[in-house]
Formats: structure tokens, C-alpha cells, sequence
């Protein structure tokens, strides 16, 4: 199948910061695909290049077979964009922000209200249909945000940060939206810096630090590659932790000390806990868990990814 | 409208074609949206359109005017009662007060507040598009204004000749335009919000209605401030209105001259603008 999206080399340079150096993805038809790094790694910048709005400074880029230089227009008249920060006009009604929005690709005023009517149900907001926009919660103004990035009946629906300043129960409602669209076969393409996010959302994802692509998979084989089965987290408080460290130096092959706790890396998190008590430490707080895309980052980069 | 390749996708050419009108037409989508927020603060635009000509052709045909024994100014045909003299002014200040109001906090607003450019921005509308409709939605509130301004002066027997006259409210959108555009521009560029737009207020827009021979001819200001006048496009477009109206004043500069420099003034604020606005959004 023709990817939708085709990058190669893509750099974007402003003044003497390269924030985009020379990354290469492609994204297919149906896919949903993350880019995950932390905060300045590049990723909204790439999602810029892609919706046609920002110019590269280098590199091959092609979106639906098109140019972004040539065919911008083109290009985001089949994106749907969920930006970074809403900017929804909180002066207008919840529906009529949607209709405002379809006449800019061009959409007869019946098809708007057909398909507002539509995507104000999608995104549960029917009951908010004549409430100014100003008055509706985060969550909802995010949804509305999503129905009005799907307007256009989009190929693409990009989404920058989609669920960042939300509470766990808005970010759920959320997600929930999000894989109706995935399964119905909308491509997705995501930037986050949450890996449960990544992790729900992403079929394949690109770990993003500095620009450059460290690590390119899906979450399952990105977690295999990178990081153990299982991770235990140890808390032996923050004076202590080094110290700790040290001692248990073999105890599996892999640790890393983080000012708050410390992690031991295993397949088999229970017996590395047996043998760390056997060694006469103890832990304030032990947990073991399933390894996650944070520790992938971890191990990519040595930082954690939300500093 | 070809790709580079040969034959395009079957994806490429559904975008060839959904971009084919908002290609031509986005410029009007954005004018829509403008106008159809311009309604929630519909009451203000007429209240005062409408109201503050009432006021001032009022304090000034029936107040001020009953004073001046001695007429000000001079028409072809010898002296021109003072109301019908500054009515034509008062119309395009009144023009130029609409763009001052809509090509300041509105435009910053768009980028930096309320951030409402960046959502057709990421839709097939491209930045000069977008300055475009945003002038346009404008123009029809000058529009609206001027004309209400016109019909009063009509009504307080503040024109010359009311046919020639109905040109009037045009001029003044013109003259909007040649004060706004480049204000538009400037908004525009503006990041940070330090206070300019109420140096441009107190040191721009007053002055210029102060100075700009709107209540005495400006050949009787001093000449060392008649310059004002000169690069005030309020001057210009009131010399425009006042030969529309009574005929211009023995000596005055002709009229394609002062309609040269409105059009003048608003191409370069109209280029710089569609600049200012592309640098800012297609980074």
C-alpha cells in the first residue's frame, strides 16, 4: 500500500537550532503512529512540516503524494489538525464552531450542518449544541476540538498533545473517541510525551529526543527491544537511595537510580525482590510492574521523558 | 493543477480537487466567519455607527455653528456653511475609527489571545487569504458606518449635492483602508503587548483627526503642522468628500492626487500586511 506519509532526511532548521534533524518515517493508510519524546524533541515541529503549514529546511517530504511546498492546500484539505493549545472561538456556540470551520475547506452549508449535527454526537457534545464554547469544560472543549478536526471528513486526523491538562477521566472519554475513529480506519498520527498514551493509541511509534530519531516500532516491540518483562521500583528514600544502589550491584543486570526511587530491570520482578530483602535492605515502598515506554525512553536517552 | 508525477494517486487527486475552492474562495469563508462574530458585538457597530454622527452633526449644526458669524471655508461658488464643511471629515474619521478598532487588538488578538488565525490556518485558506477576509469583514462594518453617517448628514442638510455625495461612504471605507492596512500590518508583527496600540491611539489616530483640517481648511494651520495633514489619510479622503459634496476650494490639489495616496497608503499596507501575516503563521 502507498504510505500517506513520506519522510526522508526531513530537517527543519530555525537560525542556528536544528529542531528536526534529518528524520526518516513513513506512515500508512489506517496506521496510527506516535511520535513520543519529551517536550522540545521536534515533534510538533514535524507535525507543522506534515499539516503544510511550516516550510522544511531539508529532506524529502510527500503527504498524500503531494508536496507540501507545491500543494499545501491540497494537503490540508485533507488533514484534520487537533492542535497543542485549542483554539476554538469561545465566543461562537459549540455548533456553530463546527460550521464555521467546514465553510474554510469549502463545504456547502448543508453538508456542515449534516455533518456538525454528526460529529457533536461522535464527540457526546449534542446536549451542548447551543452552549458558548467559553462555558464547556476542558475534556469538552478538547472533544469539540477532535469533531472539528473531522469536519472535512479527514485522511489524516493529527493530534498534538491530545489529551495534556486533562484529568484521568477526560483523557479516557478521550481515548475512547479516538480508537472508535482508529477502528473505523482514520490514519492517526499522534505526538505525545505520555507513554500510557502512546501505548493505547499507537500501532507504531518513533521515540523522538534532540530531533533525531532513536528508536522506531511498535509499543510491544519497542518494550522487547529496550526493556525487561517485568520493572521493579524500590523507594528507600531519596538520602538513601544511592546507597542502596550499590548494594544491590548484581542483584539483575540492569539499574537505574532516579532521585525518587530506584529501578531494577528483570523478567521476573518477584524473585528480584526476594533477593534484595535476602541481601537485608528495606524498602520503604516495592512494586513490580509491567516494563512501559518510559522505561524504553529511559534506556534510549538516560532521562526520564516528563522532567 | 498537476502533480509531479505523471498520473496522481487516486488520494493526491481527491486533494487536487477538494482544495479547488477554497483555493478561490477562502478569502470569502474567512470574511463569513469574521461577520458572523462581528454579530456578537452587533449592538456596539450600531449604536455607535448611528449614534456618534447624531452627536456630532448634531453639537455641531445646531450648536457650534450657530455661533460662527464668519464662514471658514471657502467652496467654488464662495462660503460653505460650517456644518456641511466638516460633515465629510467626520465621515472618515469615523471610517478610520472603525479600523482602528478592528486592526489593533482584534488582529493581536487573532495571533496571540484568543489565537483564533491558527484554526484556518491549518485549513486550505493560506495566510493572505486569511488577511484578506479579516480586511474584508472590516470593509463591510465601514461600509455600514459610512453609510449611516451619510444618510444623517443627508437628513441635517450637511451635503452640497446628494447625488455626487453617494460616492462619499466609499471614500471613507477608502480611507479606513489606507489608515488600516498598515496599522493591520504593524498589529501584526506585535508579539508582546506593551502598550503600543494606545500610542497609536493617542499619538497616531487623535492628532490626525485633530489636524487634519477637519474642523478649519488646513492651509490656515501653521505650516509647521501641516504636514499631519499631508500623510493623513483623513485629509486626503475629506478633501476627496468635500469636492463630492460642494466642489473643491479655489486652489485646493486635485482630486486624483489625494485619491492617489489613499491607494497608495492602502497597496503597501495591504502587501506588508499579506507578508506580515504569512511570516507569522507559515513558520
Amino acid at each position: 500500500m502507498t504510505p500517506v506519509i513520506t519522510a526522508h532526511g526531513l530537517t527543519k532548521r530555525f537560525g542556528d537550532l536544528t529542531a528536526v534533524d534529518g528524520i526518516d518515517f513513513e506512515v500508512a493508510a489506517g496506521e496510527s503512529f506516535g511520535l513520543l519524546g519529551p517536550n522540545g524533541a521536534g515533534k510538533s515541529t514535524t507535525m507543522r512540516m506534515v499539516g503544510a503549514v511550516s516550510t522544511r529546511s531539508g529532506g524529502d517530504l510527500r503527504v498524500l503524494d503531494l508536496d507540501p511546498e507545491t500543494h499545501g492546500p491540497e494537503i490540508r484539505s485533507q488533514l484534520g489538525v487537533v492542535p497543542q493549545e485549542d483554539n476554538l472561538d469561545t465566543e461562537l456556540t459549540v455548533r456553530d464552531n463546527l460550521l464555521v470551520y467546514g465553510r474554510y475547506f469549502g463545504l456547502p452549508r448543508r453538508v456542515c450542518a449534516e455533518r456538525a449535527d454528526e460529529l457533536l454526537e461522535f464527540a457526546q457534545l449534542t446536549e451542548k449544541t447551543k452552549v458558548k464554547t467559553d462555558d464547556l469544560s476542558g475534556g469538552m472543549k478538547r472533544r469539540l476540538t477532535i469533531a472539528r478536526a473531522l469536519i472535512n471528513d479527514p485522511r489524516i486526523l493529527m493530534l498534538d498533545e491530545p489529551t495534556t491538562g486533562l484529568d484521568p477521566q477526560a483523557r479516557h472519554v478521550l481515548w475512547d473517541r479516538l480508537f472508535r475513529l482508529k477502528e473505523a480506519g482514520t490514519t492517526l498520527v499522534v505526538t505525545t510525551h505520555y507513554m500510557d498514551e502512546a501505548e493505547q493509541l499507537c500501532d507504531r511509534l518513533v521515540v523522538v529526543d534532540h530531533g533525531r530519531i532513536m528508536a522506531e516500532g511498535s509499543p510491544a516491540e519497542l518494550i522487547r527491544r529496550y526493556s525487561t518483562r517485568e520493572v521493579v521500583e524500590l523507594r528507600f528514600g531519596s538520602t538513601r537511595n544511592a546507597d542502596a544502589a550499590e548494594r544491590m550491584a548484581g542483584v539483575t543486570e540492569r539499574i537505574e537510580v532516579l532521585p525518587d526511587r530506584v529501578l531494577l530491570y528483570a523478567d521476573d520482578g518477584e524473585s528480584v525482590v526476594e533477593k534484595v530483602l535476602a541481601l537485608g535492605l528495606e524498602p520503604t515502598t516495592s512494586l513490580v510492574r509491567r516494563s512501559s515506554l518510559e522505561d524504553v525512553f529511559l534506556r534510549l536517552t538516560g532521562r526520564s521523558l516528563i522532567e | 493543477m498537476t502533480t509531479t508525477t505523471s498520473t496522481p494517486t487516486a488520494a493526491a487527486q481527491r486533494a487536487l480537487d477538494a482544495a479547488v475552492l477554497p483555493r478561490r474562495f477562502g478569502w470569502w469563508y474567512v470574511a463569513e466567519a469574521q461577520l458572523r462574530s462581528m454579530k456578537a458585538y452587533g449592538w456596539t457597530i450600531v449604536a455607535s455607527g448611528v449614534g456618534q454622527p447624531l452627536l456630532y452633526l448634531l453639537g455641531i449644526g445646531l450648536g457650534l455653528a450657530a455661533f460662527l458669524d464668519v464662514s471658514v471655508a471657502e467652496g467654488p461658488d464662495g462660503p460653505v456653511d460650517y456644518v456641511t464643511f466638516v460633515a465629510p471629515a467626520l465621515l472618515m474619521t469615523a471610517a478610520v475609527g472603525v479600523a482602528m478598532d478592528e486592526f489593533t487588538y482584534a488582529v493581536m488578538s487573532g495571533f496571540k489571545w484568543r489565537r483564533l488565525y491558527y484554526a484556518p490556518n491549518a485549513s486550505p485558506v493560506s495566510p493572505p487569504q486569511l488577511a484578506t477576509g479579516v480586511v474584508v469583514a472590516c470593509v463591510g462594518r465601514m461600509l455600514f458606518t459610512a453609510v449611516a453617517y451619510y444618510a444623517l448628514m443627508v437628513a441635517f442638510g450637511a451635503v452640497g449635492d446628494p447625488v455626487t455625495g453617494l460616492l462619499i461612504p466609499l471614500v471613507g471605507v477608502l480611507a479606513g483602508l489606507a489608515f488600516g492596512l498598515p496599522v493591520m500590518a504593524y498589529s501584526a508583527s506585535i508579539k508582546d503587548d506593551r502598550g503600543q496600540f494606545a500610542l497609536v491611539q493617542r499619538f497616531v489616530f487623535t492628532p490626525m483627526f485633530l489636524f487634519s483640517g477637519t474642523f478649519y481648511p488646513l492651509d490656515t494651520v501653521p505650516v509647521a503642522l501641516q504636514w499631519i495633514g499631508w500623510v493623513s489619510p483623513v485629509w486626503h479622503a475629506s478633501e476627496i468628500g468635500r469636492a463630492l459634496s460642494y466642489g473643491s476650494a479655489p486652489g485646493a490639489w486635485p482630486v486624483g492626487l489625494h485619491l492617489a495616496v489613499l491607494l497608495l497608503m492602502a497597496g503597501v499596507g495591504g502587501v506588508l500586511a499579506g507578508r506580515v501575516f504569512t511570516r507569522r503563521l507559515r513558520g
